[in-house]
């Protein structure tokens, strides 16, 4: 007997030609699936949790019972799943596609990292529990900043700010003490026009005014504009510098040295921000150069991962000249263990006798969570591996620019490059096509864009970091990609297509002018 | 190394495109100073021997979960549903960078935005930001945001905030040349009269955290009244936000800023951090707020989606005139947040509170039946004060060598204050059970009496 | 009479009757983008030439708006407060920012004239 379940199962040819997809009717596209809001979802009478049953006391709470709807929706664990899940989906990331964001340092970010972090010694500790009974904690602590220490060649550390803005805070904070300790009124910051926005907001936050410095035709800081601004200021005037090395242009300050001896001849301090540590670990040490302070952005150069913005973790390295200064708390070894001074005001004798804390930064030891993470990483490197890993990340962005330096120009001109590439978007004048269009069609490509318009030194920056984490095929494909996008822009033949991208994404270009002309910050019910 | 993709095969290939040597040789060109590295660092290690070393010092560690747990103080430990966990680390959620890219990064944001509705709701306030670093650099910030508003330099601290977040705003406070005063420490209760007899024509704001850090809660209409008269503003800090499941929101109450450490749902004790700044004030204040802010707007296409806004308040565009220097937010530890209120909502937060204040209320009630322990609370949720017979810091000490871990000698957050030596803050939240409290109340008798 | 000066911070001010209207300039606006906010003087604070006196922003960008003259505010543009598009649509007509008093006529003078501001523009381009 014929047996009748047979079916096609191969795709029917169609002479059609259906060029636009149709919107569909679930407003689900396939794999990608359009997810209302919580508040639109959840309901007030639903939970996704079993509480155990309390046993009915008498109410102490004051007379201040909450009596109100408070207006959080709940979803049970099947729904919540299903709605953050969905919404995971319509994120790009660093495990699913390149992330070239220059001065971000998306990298790889290890997963025994991850489960070291979960490790109930780690994350079920707390911070005011007895110090002897988190001995583990304190060892690992101590242990990170040796590496840290070794690393830069300085002489201590300030474990405890939150993410790299917070330690920026910190080190200047100690700058800040060391002058008042010696009843100095210096108050001038120099700051070069390509650093980043924290920086001149980290030296007016602490009261310091701060004085721009330019930067050469190469990109650099020369020591002689420096100087002039040393000289136009007054010496006695000056608080210190701040210098990102790499510099945000992706350039090593080959003055750096000759900078960091005309600050010190001034009498002022030399910050260094650190947020491009990656491209130096292992290699070039800090100390070395005449730094005072640095900051470490852990979840960059140590991938203790960005997580969609958050949380991070700052420590922060200071010289000899500005070590008594350092905040509250820090380790202090002993023969009994490891203490972490929490006060100086506590009568203990063994507490260091020239310490001058400048007072404390954040309620308890800073970002113990991240620094588990750190150390994983860094463990499993080694000081080989770490060269290995910031030579490798060097030798990617150096791969980029050879590969690119025909296309694209660089502002400031064809030379060897730390950990990123800057480029600018001048020769795409006369195209019509923007940095921000190649962006967007760079994200209907696949990828994720370069960072662009920062920094604000040329026009239309693209900042392109790829890391070490990339392989030769992986970037072969984002230069090949980048080098078609661009030969169409020049082209002129497909402005449209750039200006409308992207397409394939589940929304299109954002209205952000509307947004902040008339900010919705929250969910209103539109029954209200 | 297990890390790096890159053969030697590549690498040389790589090199040749560029036209160098060595990796070494770009160093050079660029102008980097290759120095010796330092030789005490060691090789990297396998997987394996890494978690042997770290798993060992884990295993020194006194984890809440091995045994009686009483300690609060601004941390508290409370389960996190698995699902919490699990749902963070996807790649797309842990490993993506700040939304810069709105298209490609709706996750994000509309969990921000989500966030932000859930925060200003459980606060009382009309709105709330995408989330500081923590508790007490939040209580820093705003502060440092009631100056700019007031255009005064003096914050008046209730004495009973926790004294690290005092900490935070002195530090702030003297390296940016502005004014701190404070009110007495009133262990117990719920005192106001001197705070308020302190505010004058120079205050900025009034600082009052509630359930304070003895555990005392307040009714803050009555402060606020007395600040707004002055024209100043109240900010109220709250460190333990499952309480806000029982007892009225400060927004609600008058406050002007409220700002919480948001640890207590979906966050882990972690040693102190990370941890989620929660920060909410009224819509006036808007431009004024520190801290990345998500909003809602429309695509080229008309549809919902959302974006970071209200961005040139920040240090990337203002720079050296930004409202703070803040650059991150504490995304992940957000997103843990959201998910473990969405999944308890309304109807679980209430319970969870009910819970926490049922298992506080008997914990007092059975530490109060031991001769030498007096419970200095009227009012409070999840934490109180007592004050024992003879200094807490030893015993404390000598019940974690029993393994209780009972709580926070007050001595540990005052070290210079000795009337308060013999105060012990005791935290009780859903974790606890009957025989912790019976091992704690035995073992507190012996150590006392001994 | 309107005779309308401008300053090389692209602030314009438009005098009539001895009052003067003082708003940024058409190029000021194109090179901001899409104005999404401004904060106004409130009425009656006395300024001095090159005082902050309001402040601008687009999505991307912030900037300071100074007076060019010395004197008092009489009346800021509510309408633009509420609407900051006014700005980009209209900046030297509805989209002006605030009007005040002139105390010192002579710092008109140090002022540039349509011609010169437009050459101006053109060299600093």
């Amino acid at each position: 007997m014929l047996n009748n379940k047979g079916r096609v199962t191969r795709p029917q040819e169609s002479t059609e030609n259906l060029a636009e997809p149709q919107e569909s009717y679930s407003g689900h596209k396939g794999l990608l699936m359009n997810e209302p809001l919580l508040f639109e979802v959840g309901g007030l009478d639903k939970t996704g949790v079993d509480l155990p049953e309390y046993v009915e006391t008498e109410t102490l709470l004051g007379g201040l019972e909450r009596k109100d709807e408070i207006g959080l929706p709940g979803l049970s664990e099947p729904e919540a799943v299903r709605h953050y899940v969905r919404l995971s989906q319509q994120n790009y990331a660093i495990d699913s596609g390149f992330y070239p964001l220059g001065s971000c340092t998306m990298k790889h970010n290890p997963r025994l990292n991850e489960k070291m972090a979960r490790l109930p010694g780690f994350t079920d500790i707390h911070p005011l529990q007895p110090q002897s009974s988190v001995q583990g904690a304190l060892q690992l602590m101590d242990e990170l900043s040796h590496w840290l220490l070794e690393l830069t060649g300085m002489d201590s550390i300030a474990l405890s700010p939150k993410a790299g803005a917070h330690g920026e805070l910190c080190g200047m904070m100690a700058i800040k003490a060391a002058l008042e300790a010696a009843n100095s009124s210096r108050n001038i910051v120099l700051v070069p026009e390509s650093a980043h926005g924290t920086n001149p907001a980290t030296a007016a936050q602490l009261g310091f005014k701060v004085a721009s410095i330019p930067a050469d035709a190469d990109g650099t800081v020369r020591a002689s504009a420096v100087q002039t601004a040393i000289e136009e200021n007054g010496a006695e005037t000056i608080a210190g510098i701040m210098l990102t090395n790499p510099n945000t242009c992706g350039l090593f300050e080959r003055e750096i040295k000759a900078i960091a001896d005309a600050v010190h001849d001034a009498g002022g301090y030399f910050y260094c921000d650190g947020a491009n540590f990656n491209a130096i670990m292992g290699r070039v040490r800090p100390g070395d150069l005449g730094v005072d302070a640095m900051h470490f952005n852990l979840h960059k150069t140590f991938s203790t991962p960005h997580g969609g913005g958050g949380p991070g973790s700052g420590p922060v390295v200071l010289s000899e000249r500005l070590s008594a200064f350092a905040p509250l708390p820090f380790l202090q070894k002993s023969d009994d263990g490891l203490t972490l001074v929490e006060d100086l005001d506590d009568g203990e004798s063994d507490s260091p006798s020239d310490a001058q804390p400048f007072g404390r930064l954040t309620a308890f030891h800073g970002q113990m969570g991240m620094y588990v993470r750190a150390l994983s990483y860094i463990l499993s490197h080694g000081l080989d591996g770490l060269a290995q890993a910031s030579g490798d990340a060097v030798l990617n962005a150096n791969y980029i620019r050879t590969c690119l330096k025909d296309l694209l120009n660089q502002p400031f001109g064809d030379q060897a490059c730390m950990h990123e590439v800057l480029f600018d978007e001048s020769s795409l004048a006369d195209s019509g096509v923007t940095t921000l269009d190649i962006a967007k069609r760079l994200i209907d490509e696949g990828f994720h864009p370069m960072t662009i318009y920062f920094p604000l030194v040329c026009k239309g920056a693209m900042l392109i970091e790829p890391t070490e984490s990339e392989s030769q095929t992986s970037i072969d494909l984002f230069v090949e990609t980048l080098t078609s996008l661009i030969k169409e822009a020049l082209a002129g033949e497909n402005e449209e297509a750039f200006h409308q991208a992207p397409v394939h994404t589940p929304r299109r270009r954002l209205d952000e002018t509307a947004a902040a002309r008339k900010p919705i910050l929250r969910y209103e019910s539109s029954s209200d | 190394m297990r890390y790096l993709p890159h053969t030697d095969h590549t690498r040389r290939a790589m090199l040749d495109t560029i036209g160098v040597a060595s990796i070494d040789d770009l160093f050079e060109q660029a102008g980097a100073p290759l120095q010796q590295p330092p030789t005490s660092l060691p090789p990297h290690k396998s997987e394996m021997e890494v978690e042997q070393h770290l798993s060992a010092l884990s295993g020194l560690n006194r984890a809440a979960g091995d045994g009686a747990f009483f300690v609060g103080c601004g941390a508290y430990r409370h389960h996190v549903p698995a699902s919490v966990d699990h749902l963070i680390q996807r790649s797309e959620f842990l490993t993506s960078y700040t939304p810069y890219q709105p298209e490609i990064s709706q996750g994000t944001l509309q969990y921000l935005f989500e966030f932000q509705t859930q925060v200003a709701n459980l606060l009382g306030s009309e709105i709330a930001n995408a989330s500081l670093y923590d508790g007490s650099t939040g209580c820093g910030e705003a502060v440092l945001m009631a100056h700019r508003i007031t255009r005064r330099k003096k914050a008046l601290l209730s004495g009973n905030l926790h004294p690290h977040y005092a900490g935070v705003v002195k530090t702030l406070s003297h390296m940016s040349s502005f004014l701190v005063d404070q009110s007495e420490v009133v262990p117990g209760q719920a005192a106001t009269a001197d705070l308020i007899a302190k505010i004058d024509d120079e205050t900025s704001c009034v600082v009052v955290q509630t359930p304070d850090v003895f555990g005392s809660l307040y009714d803050l209409r009555e402060i606020a009244d007395a600040a707004q008269a002055k024209g100043a503003l109240l900010i109220a800090v709250v460190t333990e936000v499952v309480s806000l499941g029982a007892i009225q929101a400060p927004g609600d109450m008058g406050a002007d800023i409220v700002i919480a450490e948001g640890q207590s749902i979906g966050n882990g004790l972690n040693f102190g951090g990370p941890y989620l700044g929660l920060f909410a004030c009224r819509q006036k204040y808007v431009r004024q707020m520190p801290g990345r802010v998500c909003g809602e707007t429309i695509d080229a296409d008309g549809k919902r989606g959302f974006v970071l806004t209200l961005s040139t308040r920040e240090q990337h565009i203002r720079r050296e005139k930004a409202t703070s220097n803040i650059c991150t937010n504490s995304g992940l530890c957000c997103l843990a947040f959201s998910i473990h209120m969405t999944l308890l909502g309304e109807l679980g937060l209430k319970k969870l509170a009910k819970l926490n204040h049922s298992k506080a209320v008997q914990l007092s009630k059975a530490l109060s039946e031991i001769e030498g322990v007096e419970v200095l609370n009227q009012s409070f949720f999840n934490e109180f004060t007592v004050r024992l017979n003879k200094p807490a810091e030893p015993i404390v000490e000598r019940l974690a060598e029993k393994n209780i871990l009972a709580g926070v000698p007050a001595s540990r957050l005052w070290p210079d204050q000795k009337p308060l030596d013999n105060l012990l803050m005791l935290a009780a939240t859903e974790t606890v059970s009957d025989a912790h409290i019976e091992e704690l109340c035995t073992g507190l008798k012996e150590v006392l009496d001994a | 009479m309107t005779k309308t000066y401008y300053s090389p911070s692209h602030e314009y001010v438009s005098v009539e009757d001895g009052v003067a209207t003082i708003g940024i300039t058409t190029y000021a606006q194109s090179q901001l983008g899409d104005i999404v906010f401004v904060e106004l003087p409130e009425t009656g604070r006395g300024f001095k030439r090159g005082d902050e006196a309001a402040v601008v922003e687009s999505v991307k960008a912030a900037s300071e708006v100074y007076t060019p003259v010395t004197g008092e505010t009489t009346e800021m543009n509510e309408e633009l407060a509420a609407n900051p598009g006014l700005a980009n649509d209209d900046p030297e007509g509805q989209g002006w920012f605030f009007k005040q008093t002139i105390i010192q006529e002579d710092e008109l003078t140090k002022l540039m004239d349509r011609a010169q501001y437009d050459a101006f523009v053109k060299e600093n381009r």
